[in-house]
Formats: C-alpha cells, structure tokens, sequence
C-alpha cells in the first residue's frame, strides 16, 4: 500500500473508532442527560443507571482507542488538539471521571442527599462531555489559529465561538435522543410512557439545532462544500442522514422503537461520515493561512508504523467485534436490578 | 512555577494515585480466577460466596482505576506535546496496542463478572473472569513497554519530521522523531521483560496482602471465619512466593539498570564516585559532599551485586555532567524505602507461614493484627518504585544510549571526563512539555485533579470500609464450620450477632 493510501485508511479507521464511540457512548451520556428530567423514583434513577451499568465502559474504550490511535497513527495531530484544547480536555476529563464514580457511588448509601449528589454529578458529566465533545467537531470543522509547527495559538475563549456552541448544543440534543430511544427499549410501564415526551423534545431539538448547523456550515465553511463538489457521492450519506432522521419519528408513531434506536445509530453514523468528509484531509483546520493546518499526509506515522498498526487492528477488531457482540446480547431486554446491581 | 515543572507535579499526582488501583485489579484478579476456579472444581459453595465477595471489592477498585486511568493517556498530549510528537510513531503504538488488546477485554468481561452472575453459567462466569484478568496483564505489558523504551528505547531511529515535504526547522535546528524499525526489538527492548515481571510480581505483592489485611480483620473479629481462613491461606501462599520472586526479580533489574542507565542506579545507591562500592542500607546523600551521611554500608556490596567482585569499580554520578543527573536524594531514598519493605515481605510472610505450618496463625492476634494495615505497605512499595524508575531517569523523558568500553569496566567519556550523551538519541524533560499551554492552565487543572481525587479517595476508602464491614453473604445452607477452639467459637457466635446487614440493603 503506497503511503498516501495508508494515511487515508487510517484516516477511516479513526472515523470507524469514533462512530463506534459516538454511537455506544451517544446513548449511554443520553441516559446521563435525560437522568434528572425523566425517572422520578429512586428506583426507576436506579432503572436508568442499570440500563447502561454492565455496558458505559467498554463504550469508552472506543474513546480510549480512538485517541491511543490518533496518538500512534497522527502524532502531530494528537500532540495539537490535546495541547490546543488543554482548558476543554480537562473538563472532559473530570466530566468522565463525574459520570464513571457516580455510578458507582450512587447506591452504596441509602441516604437521599447522597443518591441526589451523585445523580446530579452523573447528569453533570454526561452534559459536559457532550457539548465539549460537539464543541471540539465544531472547532475542527470552522477551524482554530495555528502556528507553523501545528500549535494552537489562541485563547480558551476562541474555542467558545457560536458554531462550535451550536454542534455542542446540537450534539447534546442527539445524544438525549438516542438515549431516551436506548432506555425506551430498557423500560416498562409508565416509566417507558414518560420517555415518549422526552423522545419528541430531543428529537424536535435536535431537528432545530440540525438544520441550523447545516446551514452555518454551508454559509461560513466553504471548504466543506468543496469537498462535497469533490466527492459526488457524498450526496448518499446526506440523503441516508436525513431519512435516518426522518425514520425515527415514523418508527415511534408505529411503535417500532427498535428500530426507531437503530435510526438515531445511522443519524450519528451518518453525521460522523459528514464530518469526515468535510474535514478531509485534514485534521485540524488553521485559520487564515491553509498550508499551516494538520493534515492527514503531515501529521502520519512512518509507513511501517501505520502498516504495523493496521496489523494490530486486522488482529484484535474481529475478536472485539465478537465479545461485544456476545456481551451486548447477554444484557439485552428489560432492566432487572439484582444483588450487584447499582 | 513553570509549567515544567507543574506539569510534572500533576503527572506525579495523576499516576500516583492511578497507581493505586492497577496493581490491585491484576492481584485480586488472580484471586478471582483461582476461587472460581476451585468452585467449579469442587463446587463448595464457600469459595462461590468468596468470589462474589471480592468481585463488588473488584468492581469498586477498577471503576476508579478506569476513570483514573483515561487522564493519563490523554495527558501525554495535553501537557507534552513536543514529548508526544517525538514518540508518538513508537509509544502511540503501543498504547493502542493497549486499548486494542487489552482494554476492550477487561471492560467488556468486566460487565459479565459483575453483573452476569444470574445471566450466565458458572462456566462461562468462570471465562469472563479470566478474561479479565489476562486483559488487566495484557494491559500492563503495553504500558511497560511503552515506559521502557524511554529507559531504553530499541528497535528505532531517529529522523527529521517532515512538514509538506520539507524538513521542519524550529530556532535554526531541524526537528527531530523516533520512528520504529523493528517492532519486535521495540517491545522487547532491554529493560521491558526485567521491568514488566517486577511490576506484576508488586502487582500479586497488593493483591496478596488486601486479600490478607481483610481476612485477617474478619478472623480477629471472628466473623466469616471459614471464608477468611481460605482467603488467608490462599493470600499468604502468593504473597509468600511472591516476597521471595522479588528479591530475583529486584537483583536482576540493578543489573540492567547499571547497564543501560548508570546515572540512575548510581543515585539509587548514591553511589558518587567511580570505583569500588559500597551498598548503604541506609543514609542520606549529600550533593555537596558527595557522599552519603550517617550512612549504614556493607562494604563492596555494589560491586558484589553487580560485578560478583567486591573490589571490582563501579560507574559512579562523577561520570556525569551535574546537569545530567537525577536528583539524587528522592531516587535513593525511595529506593531504599523499597528495598526496605521487600525486605520486610519475606520476613512477614515467611513468618506468618511459620505459624501456619504450626497450626497456630488464626490465633496469634498480634501477627493477624500486623496484617491488617499491613496492606498499605505494598501499595507504598509499588509508588516508590515508580518513584525510583521515573525520578532516577531524570534529566531525560526519553533516555540515550550510554556507550560501555570493549571491556565493559567504565563508560566512555568525552575529554572532561564526562558521558557525552548523544542529544539527537534523547529527549530532555525540560525540552517535552506543551509549547502553548500556561502555567496558569495547569495549575488550574493541576488544583482540581488534586481535590477531586482527595475526594475520591476519601469516598474510596469509606465505601470500601462499609464492604468489608457488611462483608460475604453466608453461602445458602451452609453450616458454620467446626471452629478449632473455644475462642474461635465465642468470636463466630459474636461476629454473627454484631453483623451490619442493616442499612445497605440495595447492593452489598
């Protein structure tokens, strides 16, 4: 495979990690974000929290590896976006560590100061990382000051402009969505009745701030579209978007929420797609001059890294491919609270 | 303060308390494998209550252990960039090694160990547990090679970075990256297999005496009296070969030190100038004298260990520049504090052992009562020994090669009679850390890891004292086993009295 080549598979497979990210994550920080809106009893915030118990962290392993590998495969890049957003990395990570402890805290008492702590801190996590993560897509995409050398050279409040606010927002009402479709599947009775509503709202918003978003995108990042003209097949991914969309509010009207959650999958799909497709080939966009941005072909590995690495990948993908698989079927119907459960 | 320097202290206070949780998932794992084990062998339903016990003990350690762990792979970035853009070729690969192989088999299992106990048979239950347990070691395979190819990087070279296909210049001088070989060279480099079977060795060492300190508690309480005596049992038996594996595994990690890194194992023994040596027990360094104070030495144990020779010369700090070496005081005091408490692992155990083979240990008080906090040491042994590796590599985040004479007695030196390292080979910390961010930023967030983690601490050490206080349910059925004495048997009685099962009804 000639260097170019291994550049843009890698590329493909960190847009492969993070839909897998995006997608698991997605529905498990939805469930923190509906946390306090939705479930009213301790049980059914216990429900909630069970629902995505035995699953949140091996869906944070996609996140792990999406950034051990951009680290391996796009050491400059790596090296500029953990450095540039310093400010917003630190309150992913304390986010992170909110939701994770929270969880597991949360049920170790019995009094209700301490279990509305904790259930606070896991909406408060689970809200964070999703506007930071819409927040960093829409920086990436409207681009940031760089230097020569990739490094970011403006301020934490250059971060904060309205279109980055608008994908985090954005960002924030998909993963509501997903997860109240994720729980919805989770849950019986009234509890399941009540998620209808805060189905309708994260998808109302969410249609709002979508259409929003592409339009900004369409009038303030011309090298989107560019790409677009470039890659005419694209149109496929924009059209499977907005029918996945479109499908979600089909899908609850005939009560299939099954499938209803697999739409809102192919929505996040879809909009990771799109986002790797305006970004290319890029990885961090400079403002002003274009030669300074990081680039897939000036932020790679060696080729015999980016070759040994797509070993490890072609031999440890199938086998979690496999295991989740399995652990995925294991836990799936209902919520049912045990003796280890939260 | 600089951001240097801020940004070591947060790594420091980062990794010291991830540090905490590692060794304890790959040692309690192990235990988890061996009880589930002896379940479905003999299907005594006792070790089936044990496992399920030490699996909500296991389940709290690795949920901050992973919370923990997430900021240090995203630290290398934020905090180091120019470390991360010159290793990102060799040390990015391993840690995704690491998220590939390893973390996606310990959290995914992990969900069936915890939460599939009514969901999955006691077969596949037993696989889940294994396969957590091979994910925490897989875990630290990557992780120490990717730490030992700083001490002694292989199977790499180093070339100009390329940007649009002119090579980058930064201050007149072209910037420079490793970049991998031989991968196989890389992983096996001098130090991982010396390095990696010392860190799982510590890692046993926790699980070993948290299994014990527990136990141990339970039989002086006399509650869950069988249950502790077989957790005892087992806990000693590993801590014991371990203590002793240690002792090998330590003498053979100085040896490789003094090879590839002799400025560290000369701090670790403070050992100034070059000649015969002498191996304190114990002393201060002093820099301006150069020599160590109030020292207690065994006259040519240095050359003895290294060499077999006592009167053999041994490398000594005088064979580098001042600006080359470690601080000498913080690597050779944690050293020896670490040397010092493997020390006190044999005797312990051995000790304990002693009285098990006498029939006496479950009701010598004052040796269980030692076991109790006896659990801390561990801990403590394995941060001072990362203490000892990462300050004793200082001044360099990557360290150079050292060249060794034909007869390999003495290093070569330059015409002041100096090592001059090759620069372009290494990377010094001072020169790793993010150009852009502000010490303003890393002390913000440098404040905030600090109180969050003494609150996760505090929360931690709480929520696991309630665990232990509720500690194992009864195996259904099962009768109190026939206590050896009438103490024994007064303290079950008493114990099942004074059972906290109140209060905690939702999850144990």
């Amino acid at each position: 495979m000639s260097y170019e080549a291994l550049c843009v598979t890698w590329f493909i497979l960190e847009g492969v990690l993070l839909t897998g990210y995006a997608l698991l994550d997605g529905f498990d920080l939805g469930v923190g974000i509906l946390h306090p809106f939705v479930p009213r009893t301790d049980l059914e915030r216990r429900i909630s929290m069970n629902s995505i118990g035995p699953l949140w962290d091996g869906n944070e392993v996609w996140l792990v590896t999406f950034g051990g590998a951009l680290f391996a495969a796009f050491p400059e890049a790596y090296a500029s976006v953990f450095s540039g957003f310093y400010t917003a990395f630190m309150l992913l990570l304390i986010a992170l560590i909110s939701r994770a402890v929270s969880m597991e805290f949360r049920s170790k008492m019995e009094s209700p100061a301490w279990r509305r702590f904790w259930d606070w801190a896991f909406f408060g996590g689970s809200f964070t990382a999703s506007l930071l993560f819409g927040v960093a897509v829409g920086n990436a995409m409207i681009g940031v000051p760089l230097d020569d050398a990739g490094n970011f050279t403006g301020s934490v409040l250059d971060q904060l402009g309205p279109y980055p606010l608008l994908v985090g927002v954005m960002t924030v009402s998909l993963f509501a969505m997903h997860g109240g479709l994720f729980l919805y599947l989770k849950t019986e009775g009234e509890f399941q009745q009540r998620l209808r509503e805060w189905m309708w709202r994260s998808w109302g918003l969410f249609m709002v701030t979508f259409m929003l978003t592409t339009i900004a995108t369409v009038a303030l990042i011309p090298r989107a579209t560019e790409n677009f003209r470039r890659f005419p097949w694209a149109i496929v991914v924009v059209v499977g978007t907005v029918l996945a969309v479109a499908n979600i509010p089909r899908c609850l009207f005939r009560d299939k929420p099954g499938l209803a959650f697999l739409s809102s999958g192919g929505v996040i799909a879809g909009l990771v797609a799109l986002f790797g497709l305006a970004l290319y080939p890029n990885l961090v966009t400079a403002t002003g001059d274009p030669t300074r941005s990081v680039t897939i072909f000036n932020a790679a590995s060696s080729p015999k890294t980016l070759g040994i690495m797509l070993i490890i990948a072609a031999v440890g993908m199938p086998f979690v491919l496999t295991y989740s698989g399995v652990i995925y079927w294991t836990f799936r119907g209902k919520v049912k609270l045990g003796d280890h459960s939260y | 303060m600089d951001v240097v320097l801020l940004s070591r202290i947060q790594f420091a206070v980062s990794i010291g308390f991830h540090y905490i949780f590692p060794p304890l998932a790959i040692g309690l794992g192990v235990v988890l494998v061996w009880l589930e084990g002896a379940f479905l062998r003999t299907r005594d339903p006792i070790y089936e209550t044990a496992a399920r016990f030490w699996t909500k003990v296991f389940a709290l350690n690795f949920a901050i252990g992973v919370a923990t762990g997430i900021v240090m792979e995203f630290q290398f970035g934020t905090n180091w960039a120019t470390y991360s853009r010159f290793v990102g070729d060799v040390f990015g690969s391993a840690l995704a090694a690491e998220g590939i192989f390893a973390f996606f088999l310990e959290s995914g299992f992990l969900a069936v160990l915890v939460f599939g106990w009514d969901r999955v048979g006691p077969k596949m239950h037993f696989f889940s547990t294994l396969m957590v347990s091979l994910g925490s070691i897989f875990s630290s395979v990557w992780i120490v090679v990717a730490n030992s190819w700083q001490q002694t990087p292989a199977g790499h070279h180093i070339v100009p970075v390329l940007r649009n296909g002119v090579p980058l210049v930064r201050n007149g001088e072209p910037v420079l990256r490793a970049e991998i070989v031989d991968f196989w060279a890389l992983v096996f480099n001098p130090s991982t297999v010396h390095r990696l079977v010392h860190v799982w060795i510590g890692a046993f060492l926790v699980g070993a005496f948290f299994v014990m300190s527990i136990a141990a508690w339970y039989l002086l309480k006399g509650r869950h009296t069988e249950f502790a005596r077989r957790s005892f049992d087992g806990g000693l038996a590993l801590a014991a070969v371990s203590a002793l594996a240690m002792f090998v595994s330590g003498h053979g990690q100085a040896g490789s030190v003094y090879r590839h890194q002799p400025a560290k194992l000369a701090a670790f023994e403070g050992h100034y100038r070059t000649g015969p040596a002498d191996m304190n027990l114990f002393g201060f360094p002093d820099d301006s004298a150069q020599s160590v104070r109030y020292g207690v030495a065994i006259p040519g144990g240095l050359g003895l260990l290294l060499h077999g020779d006592p009167s053999k010369p041994v490398v000594g700090l005088d064979r580098f520049r001042p600006e080359d070496r470690p601080p000498v005081g913080i690597t050779f005091q944690s050293y020896h504090v670490m040397v010092g408490l493997g020390t006190l692992f044999v005797g312990l155990t051995l000790l304990a052992a002693f009285f098990r083979w006498r029939g006496t240990l479950y009701q010598t008080r004052w040796l269980l009562w030692l076991f109790v906090p006896a659990v801390l040491l561990p801990i403590v042994g394995n941060e001072l020994g990362w203490v000892a590796a990462e300050v004793g590599r200082q001044p360099w985040i990557v360290h150079p090669k050292v060249t060794w004479t034909a007869d390999g007695s003495d290093l070569v030196v330059g015409p002041a009679g100096h090592v001059v390292y090759d620069e372009r080979e290494g990377l010094r910390t001072l020169d790793a850390a993010s150009p852009n961010v502000t010490a303003g930023q890393v002390l913000g967030s440098l404040v905030g890891f600090g109180l969050i983690y003494l609150a996760l601490g505090a929360v931690w050490v709480f929520i696991l004292d309630r665990k232990i206080k509720h500690g194992p349910e009864e195996p259904p059925g099962d009768s109190p086993a026939v206590p050896d004495g009438a103490l024994a048997a007064a303290g079950l009685r008493a114990g099942h009295e004074g059972r906290m099962t109140g209060g905690d009804g939702s999850r144990g």
